[in-house]
């Protein structure tokens, strides 16, 4: 059953003091459950089209919404980011539980899930590698009310092994909770591997 | 081929022995900070009518019993000092809280929108080019001298440097990303001031405090040395600098000899406190 639907309808960005537009009319939809993949080129503007869908990006042309059936009142916005670079999303000076509570309280057995080891919570996050700061962010980002999720190269500083568990976690939770998600990545044959439907960022995106 | 230990010796290992940077930074934190109580505490404890004057032993040169010497009416140059130095450190204390209070309420303040930026910003353009004596003089002259007038007057001329810093410091926090996704997850800016902002801020107010310290103290004494500060019977170095400048030409090298020495001392001190405290709370600046 349709429940609700992100949609950004005819985007155009451009740096502040510059002529030359990054995104030009673009238009993309996610539905719930929905695991849509997004594929271009190096400086083609994907990830600013992540910042710009998830609400990081204030100052562009066109709009984005969210169709949903339930009218959502919470302070927290439905559409999660989860950045390529984990570690830059942690305050240094916060130890791992805090950074984990900041969005909702994660029950123990996600935390077993995706192998989190009860003494990781009191480390801080330089005392952690990239692959299990990456873990943890994904956690941060499934919050209860979280609806569509924007994995901007999420896996790509990550070794197979730890991708496949990665991927394979966040598509059962995934499809349990209906979220949807946002794959972008210029890695085609992950993408072809985890999606239901590809976008080109060429095609669409008519600069 | 062995590890040359003795080549990689720290050239103070007399001193310290084999402790760890952090171990010597904490010793030498303490040490300085009980030197610096003691003399405050003990000047506390001074009563000036004590310092009795005593004219069979005026001018007399330091010795074992006066280790400062005596003035023209035969007091003790000791206690004077001890007890202009305690005056100093508390005068400094007072300023230095008090500058960091406008610094940290200013730095607050210009995160609060565009204008508020401008404002605090023109502000410290403003006070950083009107000289610092001049300005202490005529706040203090206004409020009618004494020490309320010589604390607000180093206060209201030395919160600049740290407002500056702590201006940039939120302005780059405010940019990171954790801080972005805090406010995506729903939290509110006062929400992100308590628990992002000021545990990371908090390491730069306390060194920026004590940072101030020995600038208020010297402030304090010239401009008292000057008669614009505290009052002459007040037992301030200034004062007593001042006094001894009379009987200089005479040969009484002792009067400022001495008290001016200290001053330097304690204002050396404090710079050490700050120095080492910036090292422990902020070891990536250690090297600069």
């Amino acid at each position: 059953m349709f429940m609700a639907e992100l949609k950004a309808n005819n985007i155009s960005f451009k740096y502040n003091g510059t002529n030359e537009w990054i995104l030009k009319d673009l238009s993309i939809s996610l539905k719930d459950s929905q695991v849509k993949g997004l594929i271009g080129e190096s400086g083609g503007g994907k990830s600013t089209l992540c910042k710009i869908l998830a609400g990081y990006e204030d100052y562009f042309e066109g709009e984005v919404k969210i169709d949903d059936l339930n009218t959502n009142s919470s302070k927290i916005n439905p559409v999660q980011l989860i950045f390529q670079h984990p570690e830059k999303t942690m305050n240094p000076k916060w130890k791992m539980k805090r950074s984990l509570d900041e969005s909702w309280e994660v029950s123990d057995d996600i935390l077993e899930k995706f192998g989190i080891k009860e003494n990781w919570l009191n480390r801080w996050s330089n005392e952690l590698s990239g692959g299990e700061l990456q873990k943890f962010s994904i956690i941060r980002a499934l919050n209860p009310k979280t609806k569509f999720l924007i994995a901007d190269e999420i896996t790509t500083m990550l070794d197979a092994v730890t991708q496949v568990q990665i991927w394979k976690l966040l598509l059962s939770i995934a499809k349990k909770r209906k979220i949807g998600i946002l794959v972008v990545s210029h890695d085609k044959e992950l993408v072809h591997e985890v999606c239901d439907e590809i976008a080109h960022l060429n095609d669409i995106n008519h600069v | 081929m062995s590890f040359d230990k003795e080549r990689f010796k720290s050239p103070y290992s007399f001193l310290f022995g084999n402790m760890n940077l952090r171990t010597k930074t904490l010793l030498i934190i303490s040490l300085v900070g009980f030197v610096l109580l003691a003399i405050a505490i003990n000047s506390f404890f001074i009563n000036v009518d004590n310092i009795t004057t005593n004219f069979a032993i005026k001018n007399s040169q330091p010795s074992l019993q006066h280790p400062f010497g005596t003035d023209w009416m035969g007091r003790d140059m000791f206690s004077r000092t001890i007890k202009g130095l305690g005056l100093s450190i508390v005068i400094g204390g007072l300023a230095s809280i008090l500058s960091a209070i406008i610094a940290v309420f200013l730095g607050l303040s210009s995160t609060l929108g565009r204008y508020f930026d401008h404002a605090v910003n023109s502000m410290t353009d403003l006070f950083l080019s009107i000289p610092h004596i001049l300005l202490i003089i005529l706040v203090s002259i206004s409020l009618g001298g004494g020490i309320s007038g010589i604390v607000v007057g180093i206060s209201l001329t030395h919160w600049i440097p740290l407002t500056r810093v702590l201006r940039a410091e939120i302005k780059q926090i405010n940019t990171s990303t954790y801080v972005k996704l805090s406010k995506n997850f729903g939290r509110t800016k006062l929400w992100i001031a308590k628990n992002h902002l000021l545990p990371l801020l908090i390491p730069q107010i306390v060194v920026g405090t004590i940072l101030v310290f020995p600038h208020a103290i010297m402030h304090e004494a010239s401009v008292t040395f000057l008669g614009f500060g505290l009052s002459p019977h007040e037992p301030a170095i200034g004062i007593i600098l001042a006094e001894s400048m009379k009987y200089l030409s005479n040969g009484s090298w002792w009067l400022a000899f001495f008290p001016g020495l200290s001053l330097l001392i304690i204002v050396l001190l404090f710079d050490l406190i700050g120095d080492n405290l910036q090292k422990l709370l902020d070891p990536t600046q250690a090297n600069e």
